[in-house]
């Protein structure tokens, strides 16, 4: 068994520094773009009505665009309209 | 108890976004840093590598034969990754580009670092955000001290007893890490 003094604690602890958050953010992301997240944001950057729809309701917005309810999309995409 | 990789890969298959975020948490500094420290990638390369791995892994994931394999699993299929990444840069060269010297024994000290961040993460939320923050974010004991609200003359010895915490705790484990081989 490898003696973990707090030398080698501390080297290996500084091994493994944090990803960008923006990449793991993404990378978190990849179910809700398969099911259309891209989609709506890119729909929301082009289309100001549409995303003012999504501003005042997001969950009615995206229902009456054909998403099915999704409290993790409508979470996301809150969380876009707000960056 | 932290969930096991093999509990959280077979969540993720049932279409649990939650265990996604947690995969994708648990192994983001495990694929960035072979990119970033075995490979040597460039930012903007390692950032095209990452998104790869987990767009292909979350693809795959169905396809992989032992849960408990997902480790070794990210691990090769980010070293294919960086590999086809260099050797795209590389294509006015003729011949083989073969891997950087050393990848091998960096990934194993990866997989000990992964082993020893697996048991920071079974420590008191304070002691792994303390730890964290001045090992892996390189921070600042007044920085520490400002985030935390905490004196930052106290920072050295909190974090003197964490790193004991974490070592009991790693001395209470009967597994040695295993590596994922080349």
């Amino acid at each position: 068994m490898r003696n973990y003094d707090e030398e080698t604690l501390a080297v290996l602890l500084r091994t493994l520094p944090a990803a960008p958050e923006a990449w793991v953010k993404a990378a978190q992301e990849i179910p809700l773009a398969r099911r259309g997240l891209d989609d709506i944001v890119e729909r929301a950057r082009a289309d100001r009505a549409f995303r003012e729809a999504l501003i005042d309701d997001t969950e009615s917005t995206l229902e009456e665009a054909g998403f099915d309810h999704d409290p993790a999309m409508t979470e996301a995409v809150r969380e876009h309209l707000s960056s | 108890m932290t969930e096991t990789d093999a509990q959280l890969v077979a969540r993720c298959r049932l279409g649990d976004d939650d265990a996604w975020r947690e995969l994708v948490d648990r192994f983001s500094r495990y694929v960035y840093a072979i990119a970033v420290q075995a490979f040597r990638l460039p930012e903007a390369d390692a950032e095209d590598v990452f998104q790869e791995v987990f767009a292909r892994a979350y693809q795959n994931l169905p396809k992989l034969r032992d849960d408990s394999a997902i480790r070794p699993w990210l691990a090769q299929l980010t070293r294919r990754l960086c590999l086809d990444t260099i050797r795209a840069g590389a294509r006015e060269q003729p011949g083989e580009i073969p891997e950087p010297v050393g990848v091998d024994d960096t990934i194993a000290t990866l997989d000990e670092a992964l082993y020893v961040h697996e048991a920071l993460e079974a420590l008191p939320s304070n002691c792994q955000e303390i730890l964290d923050r001045f090992f892996a974010r390189d921070e600042s004991y007044r920085n520490i001290g400002d985030a935390l609200d905490l004196p930052a003359g106290t920072i050295a010895s909190r974090i003197s007893r964490c790193l004991v915490k974490l070592r009991a705790e790693l001395e209470g484990r009967n597994t040695v890490p295993a590596e994922s081989g080349g």
